[in-house]
């Protein structure tokens, strides 16, 4: 009886977080469904009186949200690419081969964790404005290229390779090349899943950086989008809350279907190294 | 590892990949698909209303010149000063851009936009002596011309007739003391939760229009130094204060109040001390009920009808653009009388020239006839590089004396402080210049 | 090839990347603290002056900076032991060995982690909205007093903790839960059997054995709360009366709203700099108290 009784109480206690961690989602979702004006009125209505998409359409012909969208998809998708292309290589190599000064390099590397990522941002927009690249696509993927996160979260996993499949490829004379392409990679497969989600996530999450170095509306990312939306149109809440759906649904709608490589990610990521 | 690879996501990477070069290439051919080779693009920003507005008046424009298409990029008027610092610090500015008439300065000392003289004087559409001569100087700098007019803005009352003549009162204040009496009168009328007067703390026009009615220079000794703690600035200052000390205005910024038009149609405010946009905006906005209901009238000065700021919005053209006579015809297109009075009936916007006021819209409009007066008694603001944030700092200040019951004198101290350290670069290259000349 | 050379063409690409385009500009905006860098020096190099420590003591004496390092570090103090302790309950409930529909609870705790923060930073300005938001409505409904939370300045930095918690707590739940479910059952068994009661198996058991886990959450938690930005941009403009300014944001306004390159990069250095103190000082503290660490 007692247990029953405690049973209930945690389960009260997870649906009562559950609540905190979902109604401002939904609430979300239903404002976006309402007509204009209909959220701000007391008491503040739950559920629109009649759902319409209007806001929707809105967003997609009267303001760039579509074109938004398509830049999200793309500088989210290339830094997924990019990531994937210069940090499983690199990870791999501080896991698993022997070169002179790495475990020095790699201390290095971890330690510079710590430095705050704006701190180069000011030097690193004057660098793309002496290239020309300010504005550009290049420009805002450039911090997503190589990370030093990406590249521990890597090494932890490639370290439980077996050594003895890599030594005898090597006995058989496959190159370093092959070796990695036919024999790590495809034992990488988790957690090049789980890099590339996190840096899809990363990037079409990301705010601070494509802030400044994009100029153009044209080009802007959703978050920018979205925020300079929220700043011209205060009152247009219903409009908003389409924007922010259309925003999140994306990445939550990825997060589901691979929540297990993200979980994972999460906790290689926190090992200490 | 084993039980992953019997999971049905094993194939995700591949796809993953495979999904993202066919998108890639979709949005490339996408961004690719609207440079035709001979079709010339100007990019024009806009900002915020303006922005959504001006499309429709370009369609004639590019009727009229085949050749060109004209980009127009909209900017949150929140976020405009940085957006364009940030294309300069970026070298990427557009061809034509509207710019509030105070940043002039500021962009021709960078030397970002370019000098009109010559196009403007060769131009049959541009005529200098058609423009309203407060609004033309503040585009006038001491080496020449580097703005063309677009709109006058000024900042005065738009208020509600019905909450006025129930409380009593027959006609709008002229003056400080009226319009102090007026507020009492009318909060005692609206009860405790609704306010007399809404200036958002956001804002800075209501202080610099105040303390430029004082007559006195707000920067002193050649604009090296800031001047608001002289007695007279103090006292503009005060009279600001006062509102909040006695709970006529709330103390709110624009985004507490998440609909404007709807809360002056509730009567949560009588007063509201806003721009031209807006005579269009109240109409759009507001229920029809309401519409004989508001009326405009002049900012109340310390002695009668009182001055306020030379604001408005100037088209200009970029020193790097190398389109810089096709952008010149869309500015002149721009000017044209028809398209300034087209202008105005779509956004409220005045234009800044008097052929444009001879049409019948604008000489019977009632709402405007107090903007004509209020536009003769314009005054201009110091016309230095550092202006814009020089009335960011006043901003900040006058919000913090609101909220933490500072005196006006407290808060002109630490105004003046902050506008001497702002301008000390200013001072070091007046300096070396002087150094230069000698 | 040997792997050696391997292993420094494997690293290279990322290496060559990492140090020029974020090594060397940490170096470089060191250098650029050192100058007035401003608007006036990016449109002709002949106006920039080298001044030393000038910024840092200009800072110094600037009740902004204080204002924005106050806020911050009330941010970091307030919020991140906060957040902390939302993941642990949370951690603790979801490790109940009752608990039914485990992986719906966890992935409904953990979406929030994952959603753009400028988007629910949106919603939750309308949450927090004083007069048609939900949480006046329920404070009202249920007969306590209304509060303007974005908009009175004692009450816009707490909104914005509380959103910070809302947003990130799933993040440190499911690296607690992992530490709980690493505890050997053994040990509880042990304590069960010595007499201990609930709380004394959560005091003794539970929380000594989680040290590592909430040590590592802890400086998780700080270093990404110091650089507090998308929030306050989104929901306050870092108003009411720069109650909501932040250190990233005095740097964003001083480098890319007014230009003051230099000004901004001795921000930028001094939130660095504090960074580390609040990382060391942690590890101290966990040295001292904690026997896994």
């Amino acid at each position: 009886m007692r247990k029953l009784w405690r049973g209930s109480g945690v389960h009260l206690g997870l649906c009562f977080l559950s609540m905190f961690a979902m109604i401002p989602l939904l609430w979300m979702l239903s404002v976006s469904l309402m007509s204009p004006g209909e959220a701000s009125s007391f008491p503040p209505p739950l559920l629109p009186q009649n759902p319409t998409f209007d806001n929707y359409r809105q967003l997609f012909e009267y303001s760039s949200m579509g074109r938004n969208f398509l830049n999200s998809l793309f500088v989210a998708s290339a830094a997924t690419l990019l990531s994937l292309t210069f940090n499983v290589s690199a990870g791999y190599a501080f896991a698993k081969l022997e070169f002179k000064g790495r475990q020095l390099l790699f201390r290095w590397l971890l330690s510079a964790l710590v430095i705050p990522a704006q701190v180069s941002m000011i030097p690193l927009f004057l660098m793309l404005k002496g290239m020309g690249l300010v504005n550009s696509w290049i420009g805002v993927l450039i911090p997503f290229v190589a990370s030093i996160f990406g590249i521990f979260l890597v090494r932890q996993y490639a370290l439980s390779i077996p050594t003895e499949m890599i030594e005898a490829a090597r006995i058989e004379g496959a190159s370093e090349l092959r070796i990695f392409r036919s024999v790590v990679l495809p034992l990488l497969k988790p957690i090049l899943i789980t890099l590339g989600l996190f840096t899809f996530l990363a990037a079409w999450n990301d705010f601070f950086w494509p802030l400044i170095v994009l100029t153009d509306s044209e080009k802007y990312t959703l978050p920018i989008a979205l925020a300079s939306l929220s700043r011209e149109h205060v009152q247009d809440v219903e409009l908003m809350m389409a924007g922010a759906v259309v925003t999140v649904t994306p990445v939550l709608v990825l997060f589901m279907a691979l929540q297990r490589f993200y979980m994972s990610g999460t906790l290689a990521g926190s090992v200490k190294g | 590892m084993t039980n992953w690879q019997q999971r049905p996501w094993q194939k995700a990477p591949g796809m993953l990949v495979v999904v993202v070069i066919v998108l890639s290439a979709i949005f490339a051919a996408c961004t690719n698909g609207s440079n035709e080779d001979d079709v010339l693009e100007l990019k024009f920003w806009a900002m915020g209303r303006e922005g959504e507005i001006v499309p429709e008046l370009l369609k004639e424009f590019e009727r009229e010149n085949p050749g060109v298409r004209v980009i127009v990029q909209q900017v949150p008027w929140t976020a405009a000063h940085e957006k364009l610092l940030t294309a300069f610090a970026g070298d990427t500015l557009p061809d034509v851009a509207q710019m509030g008439n105070t940043w002039i300065s500021e962009f021709a000392a960078l030397a970002a936009i370019a000098r009109l003289d010559e196009k403007a004087d060769a131009s049959s559409v541009i005529n200098e002596r058609d423009y309203f001569p407060g609004i033309w100087a503040t585009n006038r700098l001491a080496d020449g011309l580097y703005g063309v007019p677009w709109y006058v803005d000024t900042r005065l009352l738009f208020y509600r007739q019905d909450v006025l003549r129930a409380a009593g009162i027959v006609r709008p204040p002229r003056d400080w003391a009226e319009w102090m009496q007026v507020s009492t009168a009318v909060k005692k009328h609206v009860g405790k939760d609704n306010f007399a007067l809404f200036v958002p703390l956001n804002e800075f026009d209501l202080q610099v229009s105040l303390a430029l009615q004082q007559g006195v220079p707000l920067l002193r000794d050649g604009d090296r130094y800031g001047n608001f703690s002289s007695p007279e600035l103090v006292a503009a200052l005060d009279f600001y204060l006062d509102f909040f000390r006695k709970g006529l205005a709330p103390p709110f910024s624009e985004t507490d109040i998440s609909n404007v038009w709807d809360e002056f149609a509730r009567g949560y405010f009588t007063f509201y001390l806003t721009g031209p946009w807006n005579i269009g905006e109240f109409r759009r906005r507001l229920p029809a009920d309401m519409q004989d209901d508001w009326m405009t009238a002049i900012l109340p000065g310390p002695s009668g009808p009182g001055a306020s700021t030379a604001g408005g919005s100037s088209l200009v053209l970029f020193e790097h653009s190398e389109q810089r006579d096709e952008a010149f015809r869309l500015v002149e297109f721009l000017s044209r009388p028809e398209t300034q009075q087209q202008f105005y009936e779509i956004s409220g916007n005045l234009p800044p020239r008097r052929s444009s006021w001879r049409g019948d819209r604008l000489e019977s409009d009632p709402y405007v006839v107090a903007f004509r007066e209020q536009l003769e008694r314009a005054l201009p603001v110091p016309k230095i590089p550092e202006w814009e944030r020089i009335v960011q700092e006043l901003r900040m200040v006058t919000e913090r004396a609101v909220h933490e019951k500072w005196t006006a004198a407290e808060a002109a101290r630490e105004l003046d402080n902050r506008i001497d350290h702002i301008l000390e670069k200013r001072r070091w290259m007046l300096a070396r210049e002087g150094r230069g000349d000698s | 090839m040997k792997p050696s050379v391997a292993g420094w063409l494997f690293v290279g690409p990322a290496l060559a990347v990492i140090a020029v385009f974020f090594f060397l500009p940490v170096l470089a905006a060191f250098a650029i603290s050192l100058t007035d860098f401003d608007i006036y020096a990016l449109a002709d190099l002949s106006n920039l002056r080298f001044v030393g420590f000038q910024n840092y003591a200009d800072l110094l004496q600037r009740p902004l900076f204080w204002q924005a390092l106050r806020n911050t570090l009330y941010f970091v103090l307030v919020g991140a032991p906060l957040s902390v302790m939302v993941s642990l309950a949370a951690a603790l409930l979801l490790n109940g060995q009752m608990v039914r529909f485990k992986g719906f609870f966890r992935t409904v705790l953990f979406a929030p982690v994952v959603t753009t923060v400028v988007a629910v930073a949106v919603i939750w300005r309308y949450l927090l909205h004083t007069r048609y938001g939900l949480i006046n409505y329920g404070l009202d409904w249920s007969g306590l007093p209304i509060v303007d939370w974005l908009g009175d300045p004692r009450f816009s930095m707490p909104s914005i903790i509380l959103f910070a918690v809302w947003k990130n707590f799933g993040y440190n739940m499911i690296i607690l839960l992992a530490g709980l479910q690493a505890i050997s059952v053994d040990l509880y068994e042990a304590a069960r059997i010595d007499g201990a009661n609930a709380r004394q198996r959560f005091f003794h058991v539970t929380l000594p054995s989680l040290v590592p886990s909430l040590f590592l959450v802890g400086v998780l938690t700080m270093a990404a709360y110091f650089q507090l930005f998308a929030e306050p941009y989104v929901m306050t403009q870092g108003g009411p009366i720069q109650s909501t300014l932040s250190i990233i944001y005095l740097m964003y306004e001083e480098g890319f709203k007014w230009w003051s390159l230099g000004s901004a990069s001795a921000v930028a250095f001094i939130l660095f700099l504090f960074m580390i103190v609040a990382a060391i000082g942690q590890l101290v503290v966990m040295r001292r108290y904690g026997s896994g660490v």
